[in-house]
């Protein structure tokens, strides 16, 4: 019995411990890469041999890429503030007041998720040089919410709509407006679920490529995948995966954290609302 | 001019005639040039311009692309489609002229000095229906490496024909191997299903004298004999002299196996040269290049064209100093300093004389019996489907190469598919 | 919802009623503005295109020629009918096949796997915090950086997947595992997996999490078979997260785009329907007929999402609840 059970601890283990190797070690070995340069980088090593720094600093001591890792930012924060502002107050409208085809608009915004980016590329390049956005943040942010909005306001929706009822009457009783019951009694409710969805609305746009490409054509307003595209070697034909390893090792830190930081409030938001049948 | 005078072209070509006149910046322009130009090239390129810069007081600012040339052609198509205005000048393939003409500026005029200095054949690959879409900044043409010291040790010449490359790297490779060496390979090039191959594989069916694929007259020659042994020749490769890997190799594969000394011989562009000789290169000082071989005797060796040109944007809002640059970048100055610089190979045929770049660029001099037989793609007789006719050839020729169906079977059904996509017309 | 309004005062109620009517108009305006600009503006716009002959050259000069990007039936001088189009097109087709097959196998590979994975976690264990993070770290990574270390991976001469395998002696030699025809599409099943297993196993989790302890613990006193627990009590309670779960991935596969365009952009063993209507559109001189293989694509997909909620019985919005 005790064999058995101690068996049984030692086979769960094992599959923790497959999983864990599964998962992170493409990430380990681009570590690996990162610290190779030259003709090291086409032998095969498990180990870093000699940890040389030069493709980092190669990256980051370009004038580029820590511009490129600041719009980033800006851009995925500001996508986020965006698509969470327009998500808040829509998805109150549509969790808590009962209107006339309520059913339809949400499968309408079920149906923009999914748009295959490839079908609105064209259309959305000719709204963007229309409005003069081209190669500016704002087409970015404007862009993304293709795909930031439809799931904000889905996750934020079935989360609203379980909140209790009683919260909402007494602050109707209290003479509350729409406006105050969403800002005042609503928003410190939904918090976990503004984490999750803000989180995946920020890796959403933290990893865009296709967009980022076509919207810009500038330097300093290119995002880190484009960015990463970009390295290239010392002639057309040779491929600096050194360089790219290592920028890749960098923008990845950052959303390795967050993640880290934010895990459990990204299980309690999905718990808690997102994913309810 | 059969295509009409343009009042915006003579004004430009007056302003121009007045820049060089007055000698002085008149007013400060800023100028983007975008280009899929990467490392020290794209390092190098303010260094380039600045004597323009200085001329005219206009800045230039370069915007890099992905090196990916198929990234940088859709983004181009897109940019241009939409009348894209923050781009003046883009960096052009040579196989884009056809494809993207209607969006360039004709720079014959404002080029007509320097168009005689330059190589026929490469002006004539950027000349759409008479009118000069692009002017070339730099060429490119692949070679055939080999190593010295095996092909000394083994005591075989350098082969002329692709029966006496087989012999030589068959030889090789089984006395590597026997020595101890599991991973030596007898010939490494350039397999994987992409552009690439289509210019590995016009080199085999060209220099065994079986056409370009599409004559310059619009005829599909691509399916007769000749190519269809050139194919065969080349499907035998893999496997015996080739890694089986090969049908996944682009040119940094190629020359991975090259640099780490397991290869005998490889084909590749002028780049690999001088990361070949690096520091930490396995092979450094112990290879040569030679052109590619032929078929048999009386055939000539064929060696696919490449380079860059550079185009000025129909919607550029400064198109006096965006056409100013283009014929500076593509003048003997900026010419000089790309070969000393970067080694890149000039397409102005008096450079190849010149003593200080033969002093500190010593390859490019021997690169000109090679870029000699340079032999252009098919993108001018195809003009816009010249891209699904190289995808359609590459994918035939890398069905082969894995085995599936032989040469001629896949040629003949490639005729039939590419008659069916020229129509009436190319 | 609508029992707790008419608890307050009737005549109030149906004034509020309005107000908050009004207020919902407001509310969902902004969001509405946004969705057609970015989304059904240029939908609409490529389905136009797919009924001209536009090309990428000149915009805005297609004429209209209904519907021959889909379909047009030739008749030749010597009597002979041609069907040209996308949907006697053997290439569309074959792309269509690919995106099937991929979606279906890695759907399935990732629910079982995110399963699995999330019964783990699900679990208590020393070290549970470490592992939740651990299995994150592959979805936090952007698409083009995982493609590109997947490449460098799975490259046949230096990559390490080969090295193992051979090492393991799994396999004799090495395998050109993106360019080999019969083998791509298992390289980019293997990174697909890789990289969204972590998010179907977190959507999983949250479903699990929501079945009471209780449950297992009187389960387990009752002494019934883990195993039986988990299909006869487990997944019938996590089962509508699960469909939802399966749908959004269901959807992002279908339209597959990046991992495939870097990884094996040219190899038609791997050619989906996003990109093969990327090489017409913007590679080909075909931009009409790429934006027909695009409106396919959405057509497939909206069918697709409607027999999967009409038979699957999904309930998406919560209406019935």
């Amino acid at each position: 019995m005790t064999a058995n059970k101690l068996l049984k601890i030692i086979a769960f283990y094992a599959l923790v411990a497959v999983i864990v190797i599964f998962s992170i070690f493409p990430f380990y070995y681009a570590i690996v890469t990162s610290f190779a340069t030259g003709t090291a980088l086409f032998e095969t090593n498990y180990f870093p041999k000699h940890f040389e720094w030069a493709n980092y600093r190669q990256v980051l001591g370009g004038a580029t890429f820590p511009r490129n890792i600041l719009t980033s930012v800006f851009v995925a924060t500001t996508t986020v503030v965006f698509a969470l502002f327009l998500a808040v107050t829509a998805s109150y409208a549509l969790a808590r007041v009962r209107f006339r085809g309520r059913g339809l608009l949400l499968m309408t915004i079920l149906a923009v998720s999914m748009f295959p980016q490839i079908a609105v590329l064209a259309g959305l390049f000719e709204l963007i040089t229309y409005l003069g956005l081209f190669n500016s943040p704002l087409a970015l942010i404007l862009s993304y919410t293709i795909f930031t909005l439809p799931f904000t306001v889905w996750v934020l929706t079935t989360f609203m709509r379980d909140l209790p009822v009683e919260i909402e009457e007494a602050a109707i009783v209290d003479g509350a407006t729409p406006w105050i019951i969403i800002t005042k009694v609503f928003l410190p409710l939904l918090w976990p679920a503004l984490v999750t969805t803000g989180l995946l609305a920020f890796i959403g746009a933290w990893n865009e490529f296709l967009f980022a490409l076509t919207f810009t054509s500038s330097e300093s307003t290119r995002t880190v995948p484009v960015a990463i595209a970009l390295l290239s070697g010392a002639s057309q034909q040779e491929i600096p995966w050194g360089p790219i390893m290592a920028a890749s090792v960098i923008v990845t830190v950052p959303l390795i954290i967050l993640v880290l930081i934010f895990q459990r409030k990204i299980v309690a938001g999905l718990t808690a609302g997102g994913v309810k049948g | 001019m059969s295509f009409g005078l343009d009042s915006r072209m003579l004004r430009s070509a007056a302003a121009i005639a007045v820049f060089a006149a007055i000698g002085m910046p008149v007013l400060a322009e800023e100028i983007s040039v975008v280009s899929g130009a990467t490392g020290s090239d794209l390092q190098d390129f303010p260094a380039i311009v600045k004597p323009w810069e200085d001329k005219t007081g206009n800045k230039v600012t370069v915007v890099p692309m992905p090196s990916s040339t198929s990234d940088q052609f859709g983004q181009y198509r897109l940019w241009l489609a939409a009348g894209a205005t923050d781009i003046d000048l883009y960096q052009t393939d040579v196989i884009w002229a056809p494809q993207l003409a209607d969006h360039f500026v004709d720079l014959t005029e404002a080029a007509k000095d320097l168009i005689p200095a330059n190589f026929p054949s490469i002006i004539q690959s950027q000349t759409v229906n008479g009118k000069l879409v692009a002017l070339p900044i730099f060429t490119d043409a692949p070679a055939l490496y080999y190593r010295k010291d095996l092909l000394e040790k083994y005591g075989v010449e350098v082969p002329k024909t692709w029966d006496e490359l087989t012999a030589a790297a068959t030889k090789i490779q089984e006395g590597e191997r026997a020595a101890g060496s599991g991973d030596f390979w007898g010939y490494v090039f350039q397999g994987n299903a992409y552009e690439g191959l289509t210019c590995n594989a016009l080199e085999w069916v060209k220099s065994f004298g079986g056409g370009q694929i599409v004559e310059a007259d619009g005829t599909i020659s691509v399916n007769n004999p000749k190519a269809v042994k050139a194919l065969e020749t080349a499907a035998g490769w893999v496997g015996t002299i080739s890694p089986e890997g090969l049908h996944a190799y682009q040119e940094e594969e190629a020359r991975g196996v090259w640099q780490t000394g397991n290869a005998a011989f490889m084909r590749n562009w002028p780049y690999a040269y001088a990361l070949g000789d690096g520091a930490d290169s396995a092979v450094k000082g112990k290879f040569a290049v030679t052109t590619l071989p032929v078929g048999a005797e009386g055939d000539s060796s064929a060696a696919t064209l490449g380079g860059w040109n550079i185009a000025v944007s129909k919607y550029s809002q400064h198109q006096e100093a965006a056409i100013s640059l283009a014929v500076y970048l593509a003048g003997p100055e900026a010419q000089k300093m790309r070969a000393i610089m970067e080694t890149h190979l000039p397409t102005i045929q008096a450079l190849y004389d010149d003593p200080e770049i033969a002093e500190k660029s010593p390859i490019i001099p021997q690169w000109k019996s090679v870029f000699m037989n340079a032999v252009p793609r098919p993108s001018a007789p195809t003009l816009g489907k010249y891209n699904e006719v190289s995808s359609k050839f590459w994918s035939a020729v890398h069905e082969t190469l894995s085995g599936n169906g032989s040469a001629a079977d896949n040629l003949a059904g490639l005729e039939a598919d590419l008659t069916d996509l020229k129509g009436d017309a190319w | 919802m609508t029992a707790s309004t008419t608890a307050i005062g009737r005549e109030s109620g149906r004034s509020l009623q309005q107000q908050r009517r009004n207020a919902a108009i407001l509310f969902l305006a902004p969001m509405l503005i946004a969705l057609f600009c970015v989304a059904a503006w240029p939908l609409l716009r490529t389905v136009w295109f797919s009924l001209t002959d536009t090309s990428l050259n000149n915009l805005y000069g297609g004429r209209f020629i209904g519907f021959d990007n889909y379909l047009r039936v030739q008749t030749l001088s010597n009597g002979t009918v041609r069907y040209k189009g996308t949907l006697v097109d053997p290439a569309w087709w074959n792309a269509v096949w690919n995106t099937v097959r991929f979606s279906v196998v890695s759907v399935v590979c990732e629910t079982i796997l995110g399963l699995i994975v999330a019964l783990v976690l699900n679990a208590e264990f020393k070290g549970r915090g470490f592992v939740r993070a651990a299995i994150l770290i592959p979805w936090a990574i952007p698409t083009i950086v995982s493609a590109k270390m997947w490449a460098w991976m799975l490259n046949d001469q230096y990559g390490i997947i080969n090295d193992i395998l051979l090492h393991l002696g799994i396999i004799s030699s090495k395998i050109a595992w993106t360019a080999n025809t019969d083998t791509a599409m298992y390289a980019v099943l293997m990174v697909d997996i890789w990289k969204t297993t972590p998010f179907m196993a977190l959507l999983c989790l949250a479903g699990l999490q929501m079945v009471p302890r209780d449950i297992y613990e009187a389960a387990k006193i009752d002494g019934i078979n883990p195993v039986k627990v988990f299909f006869r009590i487990t997944l019938p309670l996590i089962r509508p997260a699960l469909m939802v779960a399966v749908i959004f991935r269901m959807l992002d596969a279908l339209r597959i785009f990046d991992l495939i365009y870097v990884l094996t952009p040219n190899s038609a063993a791997t050619k989906t329907m996003s990109v093969i209507s990327r090489e017409n559109l913007i590679e080909f001189d075909k931009f009409a007929y790429g934006s027909a293989q695009s409106t396919l694509l959405f057509a497939i997909l909206a069918i697709f999402v409607s027999l999967y909620i009409w038979l699957g019985k999904v309930d998406l919005s919560g209406e019935a609840g």
